[in-house]
């Protein structure tokens, strides 16, 4: 890391809290903007194995942040995260998301996610992390007093910050356990040391558990679907990335720290990612608010993350070395893929919400003729979301994929039981995600509004920033060979190559994917069929009508399918897991048992874990708090009683 | 360059087909039924019709009503490039990987899912909530039946996969062959929205799922639709056909290896294409909520197939 950063990070601090709010937005923007590119450059030149170190000396510890290469690829992914939210939030900061505390947060925030992946050892992995995950609460409480919304608000900035800090807990122990075993709290000194046995064990179970929680993985993904829909909209795109530091956190113990973990680590890793990433999708694709959807395919995308690190590793102990490197380039791959099309798509979602005032999908419609720019840019990210050609995130699934045929070739059972259920797996949350994404531009962007209209487009400058990500979603499918060469440097992988026209070819597994080829073949089919219709339009060109819909039927914009009712089918089929509570009442006219005057239909569809998991636990603790109140009953005579007798004990022991 | 020329072959003799095929199976299933049919060549008369049609757009639809007709055509067209019907040569560059030919078809299950949507009237919405449903749910059993078909070849190009089960036919009969096919088949049926998932002929809007999509289509539009949805049921047969009986397809670019290959695989579709309406007559189309148990019964099938692959 460059102390550039730092600087301008400062200054962007300063600026936050001394301009007047008319600036304050440009000024924070701007400085924070050039923040991100220093620190962009830093992670590029970290990948190419010529990152600088910045060292803090302090009188409790040292800092180092010299980020490894790996760490180097991080710090780039978000610092081009935080550059989109930076441009977009100048132009679409408001109201109290462009408070001096909420830019404060934000560059602050900014840094320690930055300084996660830079940090060198323990104790400057714990500070940025610890810096990393306050300044991330006060930008999700930004709308805590708002009279309408202020109490979703606070309950869950609750749950995040306990979540965040239980997290930290988990990570903290777990370097701790590291740092004794091997004597010294430096991560290439902890990584030499090859800790091992039943003390790597543990630190394996507690790191996991801390950096599963940032990740947002089923059971531990509680907080995502809470904190998105209340973040301001910029935030809530910077913080969109957050959970890569966690898939960060995973990576450096399987792969860096403890390289030799026994295969259940690995089951476990595959096990996790699964779980999170069919529980996720299946919950996105039953939601009905446009944030909500987004914050459970995060789960579900992190899940496909882990299961693919889950899979490398597992390929590594049974000692398949080319579909290991496949499979944790796919990772990685899948991670870039996500962040771009997640921050933009929580950037549309932020400016439909500006907008129109509304997030649930079942009141939107009709969004892609009030806002073009904005329903352009949800649409290339949707593609993102849903994998589909040529994507970023169909490339880096493509890649996984063929890792898992790989495993069809080697003779170990485990191996062999395994990539067929995965393969089913990922196969499903694909197929959901598709459902998902189709839904949500379909239902919210297409058809006629069905509750409030927008009232105009986002701002120039978010509507540029939104579009220039939508085409990054694209652009990181065309050059896919290129990138992925560059990210298999990264992790020293072998058998990834570019080839022809920008594609990739692994040379291991002897597969091949051009993306500009393929675009290629689309374009020269499509000439004939375009050359065919422009020609038929000269001679009958097309008009206008009203909808047929059966016997012209569409009178009310009400008719339409809802996004509750395009999932219905989905929420009846996997009912087990979704518990969708509903309500019908049928109101009859003067009493008549035939004639109907209205029904109304009202679904709830919430978290079965947290229903289930949580809140059983959070009333053992409200009532175990309950009774310790009674201890405390604000008498001085009884805390002198307790004072008197713990001196009783600590004599007694000390005796 | 002979590659390219023997694929654009298989283009245009898949695109001539493609029509023929609705035919067939139209006719057969008229007979069968005591009718006498419209007869082989209705569909190339209808394609005419709609061609020649005046177009009608509800007012209010977005972009999507008339670029979604293009895109659905065009990806049914580029997976006919890529599935060995004609030739098991792969264009330069594209291996014609059956995990791209699967996203593929998506983006053209998608782009119909989208047209449904956009008119903003029920049945659109009913169709596509439908369609997607089907389309979630058969992605597993697609992607393992790949898996299992792939294993023995240790490559997931379709090209290879077909070239393999011609050098040993032996293994076209093994367990893990004929699973992986018949996991296969339920697939194309439900890709495809034959019966017993969807029937293609019925008049029964709420009974709808692939026709509930496009009703609000006409002219051109409907022609593009039309001629995309019988294209993708021409390729998915025609490699069914090439799975189970290879015999035939070109390995080369010979004018007399195609013009061989040509006829075999048009007699292996309209053989296929005339099963088809046989079989459908004798079937009723389900209840829509018993289809993910035949889903769920076909990715058992292509589960069973991938460990008998392991196996032998």
């Amino acid at each position: 890391m460059t102390p550039w950063v730092l600087v301008l990070a400062g200054a962007g601090l300063v600026a936050a809290l001394v301009t007047p709010w008319r600036w304050r937005s440009v000024a924070v923007g701007t400085l924070a903007v050039a923040m991100g590119v220093a620190s962009l450059v830093a992670g590029l030149r970290a990948t190419g194995g010529t990152g600088d170190t910045l060292q803090i000396s302090t009188q409790v510890a040292d800092l180092t942040y010299a980020p490894t290469p790996l760490g180097g690829l991080f710090v780039a992914l978000v610092a081009a995260v935080g550059i989109g939210a930076a441009v977009y939030g100048t132009g679409s900061a408001r109201g109290a998301g462009a408070s001096r505390t909420q830019w404060a947060a934000f560059v602050v925030f900014w840094v320690g996610l930055a300084a996660v992946p830079a940090a060198a050892d323990v104790v400057a992995f714990l500070v940025a992390w610890e810096v990393m995950a306050g300044a991330s609460a006060v930008l999700v409480l930004a709308d805590h007093a708002d009279p309408v919304t202020g109490a979703s608000v606070r309950s869950a900035g609750t749950w995040y910050a306990v979540l965040t800090h239980m997290s930290f807990v988990a990570v903290a122990a777990g370097f701790a356990v590291l740092a004794a075993e091997a004597g010294t709290t430096d991560l290439a000194g902890i990584a030499q040391a090859g800790v091992t046995g039943r003390t790597a064990d543990l630190a394996f179970c507690l790191l996991i558990l801390g950096f599963a929680t940032k990740a947002g993985l089923v059971p531990l993904h509680v907080w995502l679907p809470k904190v998105y829909p209340v973040t301001p909209p910029h935030a809530a795109v910077l913080l969109s990335v957050a959970p890569k530091a966690g898939l960060y956190g995973m990576i450096v113990v399987v792969w860096t720290l403890m390289p030799d973990g026994p295969r259940w680590w690995a089951l476990v890793l595959v096990a996790l990612g699964a779980v999170s990433a069919v529980a996720g999708i299946v919950q996105a694709s039953v939601t009905t608010v446009l944030a909500r959807l987004l914050a459970y395919s995060t789960a579900e995308n992190l899940g496909l993350m882990v299961l693919a690190l889950g899979l490398a590793a597992l390929y590594r102990e049974a000692g398949m070395q080319e579909a290991a490197h496949v499979a944790l380039v796919a990772c990685l791959l899948l991670a870039l893929g996500h962040a771009t099309f997640k921050s933009v798509a929580f950037a549309a979602a932020g400016s439909v919400r500006q907008a129109t005032g509304e997030t649930d999908l079942d009141r939107l419609g009709g969004l892609a003729t009030t806002m073009p720019w904005t329903a352009a840019a949800f649409g290339l990210a949707a593609l993102g979301g849903a994998a589909l050609p040529v994507t970023g995130s169909f490339v880096a699934e493509w890649m996984l994929l063929q890792s898992l045929l790989a495993g069809g070739y080697g003779d170990e059972p485990v191996v062999a039981v395994t990539a067929p259920l995965a393969l089913g797996v990922i196969a499903l949350t694909a197929g959901l995600a598709l459902m998902t994404f189709v839904k949500a531009y379909g239902i919210g962007f297409l058809a006629r509004p069905r509750g409030n209209q927008a009232h105009g487009e986002a701002p120039v400058v978010a509507r540029v920033a939104m579009v220039l990500g939508g085409l990054v979603v694209v652009g990181l499918g065309m050059v896919a060979g290129p990138v992925a060469e560059r990210v298999a440097r990264v992790v020293d992988a072998t058998g990834i190559a570019t080839t022809g026209t920008g594609g990739v070819e692994l040379t291991g597994l002897g597969a091949t994917l051009s993306p500009v080829a393929l675009t290629v073949l689309g374009a020269l089919v499509t000439l004939p069929v375009l050359a065919v219709t422009v020609a038929l339009a000269e001679r009958v060109p097309r008009t206008t009508g009203d909808a047929w819909g059966c016997g012209q039927v569409r009178d009310s914009a009400r008719t339409q399918y809802t996004a509750t009712s395009y999932a219905e089918p989905l929420t009846r089929v996997f009912d087990d897991a979704v518990r969708a509570t509903r309500d019908v009442q049928v109101e009859h006219a003067d009493g008549s048992p035939y004639v109907v005057e209205r029904v109304r239909f009202t679904q709830h569809i919430g978290d079965v874990v947290e229903e289930r998991l949580y809140r059983p636990v959070v009333r053992a603790a409200d009532r175990a708090a309950d009774a310790a109140r009674r201890v405390q009953n604000g008498s001085l005579q009884r805390y002198l009683g307790f004072a008197l007798v713990a001196l009783v004990v600590v004599l007694v022991v000390v005796s | 360059m002979s590659a390219v020329a023997a694929v654009l072959v298989q283009l245009c003799v898949v695109v001539a087909a493609a029509p023929g095929v609705a035919g067939v199976t139209r006719t057969v299933r008229a007979r069968a039924e005591g009718r006498v049919g419209a007869g082989v060549l209705q569909p190339y008369r209808d394609l005419r019709k709609l061609f020649a049609k005046r177009p009608v757009q509800a007012t209010g639809t977005s972009a999507v009503t008339l670029l979604a007709p293009v895109l659905l055509i065009a990806s049914s067209m580029v997976v006919a490039a890529l599935v060995p019907v004609v030739t098991t040569l792969a264009l330069p560059e594209i291996p014609g990987d059956l995990f791209v030919v699967v996203s593929v078809l998506l983006v053209g299950s998608v782009a119909v899912a989208l047209l449904g949507l956009d008119a903003g009237s029920a049945f659109g919405g009913m169709g596509s909530s439908r369609h997607m449903m089907i389309a979630a749910l058969v992605e597993p059993t697609v992607l393992v039946a790949v898996l299992a078909l792939s294993v023995p070849v240790g490559s997931s190009a379709l090209g290879q996969i077909v070239a393999a089960r011609l050098d040993h036919p032996t293994t076209i009969a093994s367990p893990g062959g004929l699973l992986a096919v018949a996991a296969l088949v339920v697939v194309v049926v439900a890709e495809t929205g034959r019966l017993p998932v969807d029937n293609p002929a019925t008049h029964l809007e709420l009974t709808m799922v692939h026709e509930a999509m496009v009703l609000e289509a006409s002219g051109r539009d409907l022609a593009w639709i039309e001629l995309a949805s019988w294209l993708r049921l021409t390729v998915l047969l025609a490699l069914v056909a090439n799975l189970l009986a290879p015999w035939g397809v070109a390995t080369g670019a010979g004018v007399v290896a195609l013009v061989v290959a040509v006829v075999a695989v048009v007699a292996k579709i309209a053989v296929l294409a005339a099963g088809l309406g046989a079989v459908e007559v004798a079937l009723a189309k389900l209840r829509l909520f018993r289809v993910p148990e035949l889903l769920a019964g076909s990715f058992v099938l292509a589960f069973l197939a991938v460990t008998a692959a392991y196996l032998v």
